[in-house]
Order: C-alpha cells, then structure tokens, then sequence
C-alpha cells in the first residue's frame, strides 16, 4: 500500500467518503484511541449504509452511550441482535433502502457461548462454567474482551445473514490489543507452560525440568491456587484445538479482502499520535486501511486571515465600534455593546489557536490512506437515529 | 476529608481522551513545587508522562526528572524481579528457567496478578516513604476498579502463599483515606460524565480506595451574560451586521458564526455539568479546570494546568 501517496494541505479537499468501503467491503472495523466519538462512528456509517446501500447492516458495539443505545433499541443486555425499525429512519425524514440491525458484545455471555460450542460433552461444559477460575476469566480478565469481540465478529460473519457488518472495538489498553488476541489466545493454548500445569499435581513433583518453577509458584501462589489452575486447564484440554482452529480463522478473517478497518481520531495530539501509530500497525500486519475519519474538526473560517484581522479589530477597537454601531442596536448600553464586541473577538482568537494547531496536526498525518474524512464539531451530541444520519452525510461522498 | 494533594498515593484515571495524564503529570508538577518529593509513574507505559514532562523516556528503574520529582513507568515483570529479590530472598531467579515466559503465563491464567504487581510497587514506595506523595497515572476508567480491587480479588482466590500475606498491608494503605485516594478526571461531555458517575459508585462498591476528587477538565469560558447575549442577538441581525462591516470594512460573519459555536458548545457542556453535579455524592470534592486555548501540548502547558490546579486546591 503507498504511504503518503499525497500530501495533504489543511484546506484540500478530501476523499471525503466512506461509501465505497461501505459498498464493497462484508466488515468494516472502527478502531482508534478512546474518546474520539469511535462508537458514534461506527453506527453513524452503518445507519447510511442502511439507508442508502441496502441490504442487511449489523452495527456490532461494544459499550454505546445510554441514549445511542436506546436510539439503537439497545436496551436490555445480551447477545441478541436487534432490528432498528423503520419507523425510526420515517421519522428522521428517510426511507431507508435496507434494514438496520444492532447487537451489543455482552462479554460473558459470549465466553459460555464459545465454551458450550467447543466442550466435547455435556459434563466438561458444565464443569469449566461452574470452575471458579474461568468465572473469574471471563468476567473479568480484560484481554478477554478483546478476544471475544472478534470471535463473536467471526461468528456473526460465518452465520452469512448480514451483508455488510461495521464493528466498534473495544477501548483496549493497547490499541492493538485485540488483533493480537486471536494469536496470542493460540500461542497460549499451544505453550509449553501449559502442558507442565496440566500435568496431575503428584507426577510434576518428580519432573526435574518443571521443578523450580513449580517451588517459585507454590511459594508466591500458595498450593491450592495451583490445583485450580491445573483442574481448569484439564477441562480446557479437551477444547485445545478447537480454539486454535477458531483463532486462527479469526486471524484470517480479519486480514481478509472483505475487512477493512477505519481509524477514528479526532485532531487532538495525543489521541492523533495513537490513532497514527495504529494506521502504521495496520499496514505493517498487511490489513487494509480504508480510512481515517477525523472527528470534531473545527471549522475552516476559524484560519481565514481576514476574518482574524476582523476579530483583532473587534477585541482591539470595541468601544469605538460600539458607536458606530450603537443606532442598529436600539436601546443597549454601548459599554455592554463594547463588552461584547470584544468578547466575540477575542473568542475567535482564542479557537483560531485551537484551529490552527490542529490543521497543523493534520498537516503532518504520516499514512494517509485511501480516504480521509473530517466530521464537524457538532453543536450538539449525537443521540437518536436523526442526529446519527446527520453525521453519516458526513461520511458519505457526493453530498 | 484530606485534600487531594496532602495524601501519599494519589491515582488518578479517566476515560481516556480527558486529559487523565495531564491531570497526572500536573498534580506532581504542583506538589514538587512545594517541596513535597513527588514520584509520578505512568501505569499504562505509552510514554505519554515523558512525552509531557518533556524529561526523555521513563523506565521501570525511577528518575529524578526535575527539582522533587521523580518519574517512572510500570513494568510488571520488572515488578516480579524486585519483589522476588527483596522478599523471597530467591537467589538463582535467573536459572527458573523463561522468567518472562512463566510470568506471562500467570500473569495470563491469574487475573489480578499484572495488578497486584502494579499496585504493589506504588504501595511499596509508599510503605518505605521514599516519597512524600505518590502520584500513578493509572488505567482508565474501564480497568481501574480491577487495578483496585486486585489486592482484595487476591485475597479470595490465593488461599495461602507469600501473596495472600502481601496483601494485607497493601489493604492497610489503600483504605486509609487520609493516605490513599482516586482523583477522577472527566470532560463535560456525555460519555465522560457517564463512566465518571458510574466509577464513582463502583469504586465505593467494589474496592476500599477513597475517591478524593472528580477533577472536571476543558471547561469552556461563559462568553456572555443573559443581557449580554441579548445584545449578542441583536448584533447577528442583518442590519446589525452590515452597520459592523462599514465600520470593520470587513466581514464579521465569521466571527459572529464563531462566537455562536462557542455558545452552543459551552451550553451543551453545562447541561452535563450539570447532571455530573446531580450524580455524584456532593461530599466528593468537585475541581474544575479551564479548556486551554494553546498552541502546545508539551511541559508549557501542563504547567498551566498546575497553576489552575494549585488554585482550585488553594494551595
């Protein structure tokens, strides 16, 4: 993929569009730093995709925001998929072209599922639910979130009842933790440490090899911790290649043709900085990069030098221009006139900072994919299939 | 209840894009400056601290970095090394054969162990007053109560063993408010002030750890009073307007336009500034820090956010 294939000035005009990935790709992944509006996002494209494309569109989210969440008909908790009504999109002034359907990652349900699919029998399935040690790893071992959401992105896949499915990823610790979850799940089931926890208690006190490691362990862990590790991983035995298998089909789908992955970022240092090192990560691990969408962009008049020159004018001169005004402003005190005048003036001046160090930003982005895409600061929050629609124009090309 | 900045363990979290390292950096930046010998370790090692301090890469092993002030950054192995070497007295920890690879491998099947390691090192530092005050820029709002909890989570699952024993004065330092607290960082925006109100519950549910402040960050300025904004109003009109371009012999549209998005801005703020203030205990001390119009990210204005910071605690 060619990195900066152009460069991009603060005023160019972009590729300003995510409907081609929308229409030609089967999952798009909005990944990014946290806070920068990433589930709004990803809901918002799928709402247009809906709308405008066709056919049956998935928003998978992690963690939406109460009221997204209701306007997506999100409310209860579990696995389940639901379907937006159309009354929704009517009442938004659109007729929508396809259907819209939502589904919130419920982390532990997602781990029974996968335990109940993978157990050889009956006994096994019931006895790693009930182990205290596996409650404790799907509830509340935080790596496992990470798996988990792309292993319910595979499944949904596989099941083939969606055409076109946009997943929000969970706020990781490391953006790049949840494409390294499908390999790690597998390194970790194939390590060697495993196989010496697995092997019953008694025997491992006479293998040499294992020996100090097993000293250290009992003196740090204490015995009976050791014992519940080792039961839980006899059961998971059982399912050992069945999960390598399936991670390494999650691997697979995700560096597929039909994945695309978008980073959402918005022009503030430290989220940009994140939000580039992980474009970069994407390409290195060969994964398509479709866009970068840049949220709460100020607007462009904010960097007009000849409104700045207005601005300084107003903070510099208000109480002559008050005057000068004061006939069109009927009765008001030209003091507060002048108060205003320079209030309104110095705030531009103040945002014309903010602005321009964020076009500078901008400026310097590295990899500039295929298409880059600012979105407005919005007055107001995004929460109902309205204000979702309104964003998702943003998004689309040709409007 | 102790202020904020006279407790020895201060963490302070955040969703993240609020400006929780900031906040972080600011508040060691604050009690260095009076005297106080501060160490400010960065739990989630992205070198976002050194990026702010302008100080050069932070490492396990801690650094002086300025007058008082000292920085660090977590890495939990090297955590297991020291804690190895000061309390089991293990000499041959080097021939157990692939320490990274085990640990990993605990750290992996354990949870709470990456955690505990994390919260033990700052516990330690605490426990041996190396430092005055002891400020972790810690997980994010989603893992913070885990990082919190570990050491009781520990304590259910490790029956006996050197870790079970550990955890008790650990507990001892983190339960004590006028030791330890949480300083949560928000923005008044909709999600933050939403993970903001629901941390607050379940850190006084799930842990022992006293939350010491909710640190409102990027509050806009007020532009206009009520009367004011009625002249605001008539100022937008057309004949307003075109009497400020004669004067101007410039067009102020853009600068009206402006002026009105800073409005809208700041008024779609407050109303969840407002709901913060309904949701949150009122005996949780609340501290608001301005939305800084600057150019830079770097030392020059997390300074800034000191100087406001010092006043807000009035110190």
């Amino acid at each position: 993929m060619a990195r900066r294939a152009r460069t991009p000035t603060a005023d160019a005009p972009e590729h300003a569009s995510l409907d081609g990935l929308l229409a030609s790709r089967e999952i798009v992944v909005a990944c990014g730093p946290g806070g920068v509006g990433k589930t709004t996002t990803a809901a918002a494209a799928a709402a247009m995709a809906a709308a405008r494309l066709g056919g049956k569109v998935l928003v998978l989210t992690i963690d939406p925001a109460r009221r997204l969440a209701n306007a997506l008909g999100l409310e209860g908790i579990g696995n389940a998929e639901r379907r937006v009504p159309d009354e929704a999109f009517t009442s938004a002034g659109v007729t929508p072209m396809g259907q819209l359907w939502a589904a919130m990652l419920d982390t532990k349900q997602s781990w029974d599922d996968l335990i109940a699919r993978h157990a050889p029998d009956r006994r096994t399935r019931d006895d790693i639910l009930a182990n205290p040690l596996y409650r404790n790893i799907s509830g509340r071992f935080v790596q496992s979130h990470d798996y988990i959401a792309m292993e319910r992105l595979y499944e949904i896949h596989a099941e083939g009842s969606y055409d076109l499915i946009v997943v929000d990823t969970p706020p990781t610790r490391n953006a790049l933790d949840f494409l390294d979850a499908p390999e790690r799940m597998a390194d970790f089931f194939s390590s060697r440490l495993l196989r010496w926890l697995i092997v019953p208690y008694r025997s491992r006190l006479v293998n040499l090899a294992s020996r100090p490691f097993y000293q250290v362990a009992d003196r740090i862990l204490g015995t009976q911790f050791l014992q519940d590790i080792s039961e839980f991983f006899i059961l998971f035995q059982t399912m050992y290649d069945g999960f390598i298998e399936r991670a390494n089909a999650v691997k697979r789908l995700l560096a597929d043709r039909r994945t695309s992955f978008v980073v959402v970022s918005t022009l503030e240092a430290v989220p940009l900085r994140e939000a580039e090192f992980f474009a970069r990560a994407l390409l290195d691990r060969h994964l398509h990069l479709g866009a970068i969408v840049l949220n709460k962009v100020l607007p462009a008049y904010l960097r007009d030098p000849a409104a700045a020159s207005v601005a300084e004018a107003l903070r510099d001169r208000s109480e002559a221009l008050a005057d000068a005004v004061g006939d069109a402003l009927g009765d008001a005190a030209p003091e507060q006139v002048a108060r205003v005048l320079h209030t309104v003036g110095q705030s531009f001046l103040d945002y014309r900072v903010v602005a321009q160090r964020e076009a500078e930003q901008r400026a310097e982005l590295a990899s500039v994919p295929e298409a880059l895409v600012s979105v407005p600061y919005f007055e107001t929050d995004v929460y109902d299939l309205a204000g979702l629609l309104r964003l998702g124009e943003r998004l689309w090309g040709g409007t | 209840m102790v202020p904020l900045i006279d407790r020895r363990l201060v963490f302070v979290t955040g969703k993240g894009g609020v400006g929780k390292t900031t906040v972080a950096v600011a508040l060691a930046l604050l009690a260095s400056s009076q005297g106080r010998r501060t160490l400010v370790c960065e739990v989630d090692a992205k070198g976002d601290v050194a990026a702010y301090l302008e100080c050069g890469p932070t490492q396990f092993a801690e650094r002086q970095v300025g007058p008082n002030l000292w920085a660090m950054s977590m890495d939990t192995e090297a955590s297991l090394r020291e804690y190895l070497r000061l309390n089991l007295r293990i000499p041959m920890v080097g021939r157990i054969g692939p320490l990274a690879r085990a640990f990993d491998f605990v750290a992996t099947a354990a949870p709470g162990v990456r955690e505990i390691l994390t919260v033990g090192k700052l516990c330690y530092e605490v426990r041996e007053h190396h430092y005055d005050l002891v400020v972790a820029d810690a997980s994010a709002t989603g893992h913070i109560v885990g990082q919190l909890a570990a050491p009781q989570a520990i304590n259910e699952l490790v029956r006996v063993g050197l870790i079970r024993s550990q955890t008790d004065w650990m507990l001892d330092i983190l339960s004590d408010p006028s030791q330890t607290g949480l300083a949560v960082v928000t923005t008044p925006e909709e999600m933050p002030v939403n993970e903001t109100m629901e941390l607050v519950e379940r850190v006084r549910k799930e842990t022992t750890v006293d939350v010491a402040a909710v640190i409102v960050n990027r509050v806009l300025p007020e532009l206009f009073g009520r009367s004011e904004e009625e002249v605001f109003e008539r100022l937008c009109a057309p004949a307003a307007t075109a009497a400020l371009r004669r004067a101007l012999s410039g067009d102020p549209r853009p600068v009206l336009d402006a002026a009105r998005l800073a409005v809208t801005l700041r008024r779609t703020r407050a109303g969840h500034l407002d709901r913060l203030r309904a949701g949150v205990d009122p005996a949780v001390p609340m501290l608001y820090l301005p939305y800084l119009f600057t150019r830079s990210h770097g030392v020059r204005s997390v300074r800034q956010v000191a100087a406001h910071l010092g006043e807000e605690l009035a110190v």
